[in-house]
C-alpha cells in the first residue's frame, strides 16, 4: 500500500519538477486528466520521460498500419508506407489520439491499438483465467476437498457471490447464468484491484474508463434481453396496467422500453463513476501536496503529512469500494436478469423483488 | 470531456477480452467449480443430515436399550418371587400330602391293630369257650358218672324249658 501511495507521488512529483522547470506551475486538471485518461505507452514508475513502447493499430486511408507507439509519442511524425501519424496536439480536436495528416488536415483513422488500457485489459484476462483454471483444476483433481490458501480465497469469493447474490436470486436458473456472472465479477474485481497498483502492471484506470463499464453493461443487457421468457415481454409491451395507458398511446409500453435501456446505462454509469471518483480523489490528495508547495513550504509540509494520511485512507477503502462495485454489478446484473426470468405465478415476489432491486439501485446510484 | 466519450478501439477490444475470457471460462473453468462448490456443498447438508439422523439413532437404541433393561429387570424380579411363591407352595404341598400319607398310613396301621385285636378277642374267646366247654365237658364226665345225676339234670333241664314256655 506504502508503494502504492509512493508511486504517484513519485510520478506527480517528477511532473511537477518537469512543470515546475518549464513554466513554474502545476495544471491540475492536465495531470489528473491524463492520469485518468488512456495512453499509447505504459509509464516507467520514478521517470517521466521513458514509456514501455504498445503497438499502434490503425486502419488509415490505405489500409492497415502497425508500428511502435514510442515512434510517436515524443510529438514527432512517422511515416509507415504512405501514410503519416502522430499524436493529435493540445489545440487538435483529438488531443492525446493517434490521427493521419491527410492534405495537412487532420483525420482520425480506426483505432485498435493496443494501448495501456487494452493492455492491462489483456493482463487481467490472463490473470483472471489463469487463476479460474487453476481452480477448476484443483476441484478436478480433488473433488469435495476444500482449497486452502490463495485458492481458499479466490474459492471464498465465488461462494460469496454465487451462493451470496446469484442462487438467492436466480434459483434455479442459478447454473445457467453463473458463469457469464462470475466472469464479469471477477474481471470487474481484477480490474478494480489492478487500477489501485500505480506500478506497471496495473495503474491503468479501467473500470473508470466507460467504454470498458459500457461494453459490460451491453453484455448484461444481452443477456437479459436474450434470455428473457415470455412474461418479461409481456410486462414491457403489455403490462398489467389500466387499458387508457397502453392504448391507443402506447405510455406504458414506452416507459417500459426505455426502462429496458436505463438498466444497462446505470450499470455503466455507477461503476464508472465510482471508480473514476476513487481515482480521481487519489489523484486529487497527491497533487494538493504540489499546489500548496508552490504557496510556501511551510504549507507544503503540513501538507504532506494529512495528504498522505489521507491518501493511505483513501486507498484502502478504494480496496474496499473495488470489492464492494464489482459485487454491485454482479448483484444488479443478476437481479436484472432473475426479473427477465421471473415465472407469472411468482408476481408477487417478483415485484417485492423488483423493489429491492429498486430500491439498491437507487441508493447506489 | 474526453472521460465521457467511449473510445472505439477500447470498445472493440473490451468486447474481445471479455468474450474471451467469458468462452475460455464458461467451457473449462465455471463447470468445474461451481459442480465442485455445489457438491461439497451437498456432502457437507448429508453429512450433517446423516449425523443427526446417526445421533437420534443412538439415543433411540440407547433409550430402547434401559428400556429393554428394565423390563428384564422386572422379569427378573416376576419370575423370582413367582418361583419364592411356587417353592413355598410345593413345600406346603409335601407338606400337607405328607400329613395325609401318614394320617392314612396310620389309619391304616390303627385299622389293622383293631383288627387284628378283635381277631385276637374272638380266638381268645373262642380258645376260652374251648377251654370252657372243655373244662366244661370235663366236669360233666365227673358229675354225670351216675344215672341219678343224670336224670336229675335232664328233669331240671326240662322244667326250665317248660319255665321258659310259660
Amino acid at each position: 500500500m506504502l508503494i502504492a501511495v509512493a508511486a504517484p507521488f513519485a510520478a506527480a512529483s517528477s511532473e511537477h519538477a518537469e512543470a515546475d522547470s518549464a513554466t513554474k506551475k502545476i495544471n491540475p486538471k492536465e495531470i489528473i486528466f491524463e492520469h485518468l485518461g488512456d495512453g499509447y505507452g505504459w509509464e516507467v514508475p520514478f521517470d517521466h520521460h521513458h514509456r514501455i513502447p504498445l503497438p499502434v493499430i490503425v486502419f488509415g486511408t490505405d489500409g492497415l498500419h502497425c508500428f511502435s507507439s514510442a515512434r510517436i509519442t515524443g510529438g514527432q511524425t512517422w511515416t509507415d508506407g504512405d501514410c503519416t501519424f502522430r499524436i493529435g496536439g493540445e489545440d487538435s480536436a483529438y488531443r492525446g489520439k493517434v490521427v493521419e495528416i491527410v492534405d495537412g488536415k487532420e483525420v482520425r483513422p480506426w483505432d485498435f491499438s493496443i494501448t495501456k488500457n487494452v493492455c492491462a485489459l489483456f493482463i487481467t484476462l490472463l490473470i483472471v483465467a489463469g487463476v479460474m483454471l487453476w481452480l477448476a483444476s484443483f476441484m478436478r483433481k480433488h473433488p469435495y476437498k476444500a482449497p486452502r490458501k490463495g485458492l481458499g480465497a479466490v474459492e471464498v469469493c465465488v461462494t460469496f457471490v454465487y451462493d451470496g447474490a446469484i442462487k438467492p436470486i436466480l434459483g434455479p436458473n442459478a447454473r445457467k447464468f453463473a458463469p457469464y456472472l462470475l466472469t464479469a465479477f471477477f474481471f470487474i474485481l481484477l480490474m478494480n484491484l489492478l487500477g489501485l497498483i500505480v506500478i506497471f502492471p496495473g495503474g491503468a484506470n479501467l473500470t473508470g474508463n466507460i467504454a470498458v463499464t459500457l461494453v459490460l453493461s451491453v453484455f448484461t443487457f444481452l443477456a437479459t434481453n436474450l434470455f428473457a421468457n415470455k412474461h418479461y415481454w409481456k410486462e414491457i409491451l403489455w403490462p398489467d396496467v389500466p387499458l387508457w395507458l397502453k392504448f391507443p398511446l402506447p405510455i406504458m409500453p414506452v416507459i417500459e422500453i426505455f426502462g429496458m435501456f436505463t438498466k444497462p446505462a446505470a450499470l455503466t454509469v455507477r461503476l464508472f463513476a465510482n471508480m473514476m471518483g476513487g481515482h480521481m480523489i487519489v489523484i486529487t490528495l497527491t497533487l494538493l501536496i504540489f499546489i500548496f508547495s508552490a504557496l510556501s513550504p511551510v504549507a507544503g509540509g503540513a501538507t504532506t503529512v494529512v495528504s498522505l494520511f489521507f491518501s493511505i485512507f483513501m486507498l484502502l477503502i478504494d480496496v474496499l469500494v473495488s470489492f464492494i462495485q464489482a459485487y454491485v454489478f454482479t448483484m444488479l446484473s443478476t437481479i436484472f436478469i432473475g426479473l427477465a426470468n421471473e415465472q407469472e405465478h411468482e408476481k408477487h415476489e417478483a415485484e417485492k423483488e423488483h423493489n429491492i432491486g429498486k430500491e439498491i439501485e437507487e441508493t447506489l446510484i | 470531456m474526453e472521460l465521457f466519450t467511449p473510445d472505439f478501439g477500447l470498445i472493440f477490444w473490451m468486447f474481445v477480452a471479455f468474450g474471451i475470457l467469458f468462452l475460455i471460462l464458461w467451457k473449462f473453468a465455471w463447470p468445474a467449480i461451481l459442480k465442485g462448490v455445489d457438491d461439497r456443498a451437498e456432502l457437507i447438508d448429508k453429512g450433517v443430515e446423516y449425523a443427526q439422523a446417526a445421533k437420534e439413532q443412538l439415543d433411540n437404541a440407547r433409550q430402547e436399550a434401559e428400556s429393554y433393561l428394565n423390563d428384564a429387570r422386572r422379569q427378573q424380579a416376576d419370575m423370582l418371587r413367582e418361583a419364592d411363591k411356587m417353592k413355598t407352595q410345593i413345600i406346603e404341598q409335601a407338606r400337607s400330602a405328607a400329613q395325609i400319607e401318614a394320617q392314612k398310613v396310620m389309619d391304616n396301621a390303627k385299622l389293622q391293630i383293631q383288627q387284628q385285636q378283635k381277631e385276637a378277642q374272638q380266638q381268645f374267646r373262642n380258645q376260652v369257650s374251648d377251654f370252657a366247654i372243655q373244662i366244661a365237658g370235663k366236669i360233666m364226665q365227673t358229675k354225670m358218672q351216675d344215672d341219678k345225676a343224670q336224670n336229675a339234670l335232664v328233669d331240671t333241664m326240662l322244667d326250665e324249658i317248660e319255665k321258659n314256655r310259660k
